[in-house]
């Protein structure tokens, strides 16, 4: 429990000073707020390094044979990447950052229900990092599975695995707490007034991915547990020679990790939901429709794991259900978009940067989307299984939907948390050759995909030569707009203007707080009366 | 918008910590559950082999430890009666006699092990690898990953069961505050609640 | 958030579920002990499930507790169910 002594509600979360001096005053802070800028900067630092591993991989695939790398190298660099991108940045990205950040003061909470657990995640989350790196720099070679772990190579390969599953499983246990954090929180902590037809699109997106993290996250767990054991005893559970099946490997991984997509994606059309009201200065279209669709796909998706696995070797019956079900996913997030474009719909729209954001996040979000309904249909998936037309999918997906959306989000919500504004012609310089880069870079995959060049190879066949050049053209033109986007929010959290309360007239309740936010966010908790609401333009 | 104080204590909400606790024992049935599915898709595909392999294992030790479960379970369940009372020394004494069963149960299960490797059986033994069938290797794999999972939950429910009996002792646990004695009460039930099915999918396949 | 009461139960309460526990044990073992062929295992199954609502609605307090809870536990339980008959479609027709 908190000590009794009264916390100063003028002092802004960043100048407080608690017991705790300098860099203590942030890794002991319990703060909800202090958290998400931990999670913030440590997510920076391992996503820096998951780009330059992306970047060196298009680098030698700019041309046939061997560039800059062997097999073994690259084996390595996109194992170490998948796990970096997956379970560090993707999967907790807009939760640990922006849902620990937002959600207490969307809610009119002063912080989280366990505070101390928050705390904790992050220790968590730290020490899986460690470790997966600790693989990479210690031992007799850095993992060569690919982020799948998949059995029976999983513990056949003589590389240094076991740290790097055991970091999964800590990141896994820092997921779950988080989760289990944001629904108490959203259960008990609520203002008075808001109920949950009144509460913030982004906290329900919060609240359906956190059920998904609770119930999802565990399967995995247990799943790398039990690869362990297989590589430490030899139980046999996974190893056919012991009588075990490496496909029931598969079912459990992705009973986790398909659901982990939804992780990921579901906070990031919960930001989209809060900035597109916001610039369209409009209520936004079909509330309940999007707190529906956000439980449906949060549900289905959950049955739909199967699809990743349609080559296996699994039986026809099973293939066909996975392939409906995942069709049925595809419904819901129809309607988010029909909800968001129809919010635009004769709306004065103001073009600011977290627009542009949100508008080409739904772009890329429909390519990534209707690539996905090829993968999921049957006959359509054998033909471009583990080709470069999955990667091009899931990156657009999860790096054109999660990353647009928390760029997005960081944009929006900056002036908020660091009480500066960015300025604003380099953050569009940014955006427009982050965008450009992005889709020269993975679009070319589509078509690789489609002619047959096989994903996770060092090399290729000489006629995707073209393609792929223009494809690493691409990586750079993106990184560079990244550079020009990070340099410039870090420039303007120092010296930026001083942001205003409410520099885009947003109506959630963190607009009515300061910028940057006192220590307890409300000196008053705001009670919501019968006419209020989140989106009352 | 006009605004309210916020009510007495912001700081503890006893439903919230009950919450946050049955959130947490969903992630563990989900833990187990992944083991479970890993235990239904190999006994459907080794029906003889689970059931030869079962004879291994003694019920009547299953049996004898099922019950010591399930009483633990009614007297943690009763120390937070007690403690509801206001009979700090009942309280007390269930939650030790809660503790002396798990400790029980532990040392059956130390003997059941040991009996296992006296017949050479633990995984990866040559006797288990090149003797027997594949249906039995992976009962006898699944059977020391999951008796092996619930001991450690036992130890673990221990640990939570004696910091609660100090803070009942010491008073900052106490019928205002119960949480802390709620949620190892839960915990307990739930570590009963998994035996209650790994009893008779390992002891009683006949 | 009104002070939500607490339910005190009484002793004897938990000790009848323990001997009403007790009983289906001695009854799952001799339900198993009866040739049934493929059937034996869903008849311990079906005593461990009644095993487990006693434990969940009484030693676990559901029963005292807000309704959601129990829709919850309900909701995870079939959740748990769907994911094993899901994966069964894989291997019962493979």
């Amino acid at each position: 429990m908190q000590t009794a002594t009264p916390v100063p509600h003028d002092v802004s979360y960043l100048d407080y000073q608690g017991k705790y001096k300098g860099i203590f005053a942030w890794i002991f802070s319990t703060d909800h707020k202090r958290i998400a800028l931990l999670y913030l900067y440590s997510m920076m630092t391992m996503f820096t390094v998951g780009v330059l591993l992306g970047l060196a991989m298009k680098l030698e695939l700019i041309a046939p044979g061997r560039t800059i790398m062997g097999p073994q190298t690259y084996n390595s660099l996109f194992t170490v990447h998948g796990v970096i991108m997956i379970f560090m940045i993707v999967i907790p990205g807009l939760p640990a950052v922006f849902g620990n950040f937002m959600l207490p003061i969307m809610i009119g909470a002063k912080d989280v229900a366990f505070p101390r657990i928050n705390l904790m995640s992050w220790y968590f989350y730290v020490a899986g990092a460690f470790l997966v790196l600790a693989s990479v720099l210690f031992g007799n070679g850095t993992p060569d599975t690919g982020w799948t772990f998949y059995a029976p190579y999983s513990f056949k390969t003589g590389t240094n695995l076991l740290p790097a599953i055991f970091g999964a499983f800590i990141l896994g246990f820092s997921s779950i707490l988080t989760g289990l954090n944001f629904i108490v929180t959203i259960h008990r902590m609520r203002a008075p007034g808001m109920t949950w037809f009144k509460m913030p699109l982004f906290p329900w997106s919060l609240y359906g991915t956190a059920w998904i993290q609770l119930l999802a996250t565990p399967v995995v767990g247990i799943t790398l547990v039990l690869v362990a054991l297989e590589r430490i005893f030899g139980i046999g559970v996974f190893d056919p020679a012991l009588g075990g099946d490496p496909v029931l490997y598969q079912h459990l991984f992705w009973i986790y990790s398909h659901p982990a997509v939804y992780v990921m994606i579901l906070p990031a059309m919960g930001a989209i939901s809060e900035i597109i009201p916001t610039f369209s200065q409009k209520h936004i279209f079909g509330y309940k429709a999007i707190i529906a669709s956000t439980l449906a796909i949060a549900f289905v998706g959950y049955f739909v794991w199967g699809h990743h696995m349609f080559t296996s070797g699994m039986s026809g019956t099973a293939q066909y259900t996975f392939s409906v079900l995942t069709f049925l996913v595809a419904i819901p997030s129809a309607i988010k978009v029909f909800n968001w474009i129809s919010t635009m719909h004769k709306a004065s729209i103001n073009p600011d940067i977290p627009f542009l954001w949100a508008i080409s996040f739904i772009f890329v979000f429909m390519i990534g989307g209707f690539s996905g309904l090829v993968l999921g249909a049957l006959a359509t998936n054998v033909y471009v299984h583990d080709t470069a037309f999955v990667v091009a999918h899931f990156h657009f997906i999860v790096f054109g939907g999660v990353g647009f959306s928390f760029f997005g989000a960081i944009h929006y919500w900056f002036p908020k948390m660091f009480g500066r504004m960015y300025d604003k012609v380099w953050a569009k310089v940014g955006w427009a050759f982050f965008f450009v880069g992005f889709l020269t870079l993975y679009s070319p995959m589509f078509y690789l995909g489609m002619m047959g060049m096989p994903r996770r190879y060092y090399d290729y066949l000489p006629e995707f030569h073209a393609a792929n050049i223009l494809s690493s053209l691409g990586s750079w033109v993106m990184t560079f707009g990244l550079l020009i986007i990070v340099i410039n929010l870090f420039r303007s959290a120092k010296n930026g203007a001083i942001a205003p309360m409410n520099p885009w007239n947003g109506k959630t309740l963190e607009w009515t707080v300061p910028s940057p936010p006192p220590v307890e966010n409300y000196e008053e908790i705001p009670v919501y009366g019968e006419k209020d609401g989140p989106y009352e333009y | 918008m006009e605004h309210v104080t916020q009510h007495s204590d912001p700081h503890f909400d006893q439903e919230a910590s009950k919450l946050g606790m049955w959130l947490f024992i969903f992630t563990e049935l989900l833990l187990f559950g992944g083991l479970f599915i890993v235990y239904s898709i190999y006994r459907f595909l080794n029906p003889e082999s689970f059931q030869l392999a079962s004879h291994e294992l003694n019920p009547v030790i299953g049996a004898i430890n099922t019950i010591i479960l399930l009483v633990s379970s009614m007297t943690i369940a009763m120390s937070t009666s007690a403690l509801q009372k206001k009979n700090k020394g009942l309280t007390v004494l269930l939650l030790e006699i809660t503790i002396m069963l798990a400790l029980i149960f532990l040392i059956n299960k130390y003997f059941e092990w040991g009996v296992k490797f006296e017949h050479g059986i633990w995984p990866g033994s040559s006797h288990l690898v090149n003797d027997m069938s594949k249906g039995e290797i992976l009962f006898f794999g699944l059977y020391f990953v999951m008796t092996g999972l619930h001991a450690l939950h036992i130890i673990v429910g221990m640990i939570i069961i004696i910091v609660a009996l100090r803070r009942v002792q010491k008073g900052t646990v106490n019928p205002d505050r119960p949480s802390l004695l709620e949620n190892a009460g839960l915990y307990w039930h739930l570590v009963d609640l998994i035996w209650i099915f790994l009893f008779p999918l390992f002891y009683l396949i006949h | 958030m009104e002070k939500e009461k607490h339910h005190i139960v009484p002793y004897k309460v938990y000790f009848f579920i323990l001997l009403a526990l007790i009983t289906l044990t001695f009854m799952s073992i001799g339900i198993t002990q009866i040739n049934l062929g493929g059937y034996s295992v869903l008849g311990a199954l079906i005593f461990s499930t009644i095993k487990s609502v006693l434990v969940l609605t009484w030693f676990m307090h559901l029963k005292f507790d807000q309704p959601f809870l129990r829709f919850m536990v309900g909701f995870v339980a079939l959740v748990f169910l769907a994911v094993i008959f899901i994966t069964f479609l894989d291997y019962y027709f493979r």
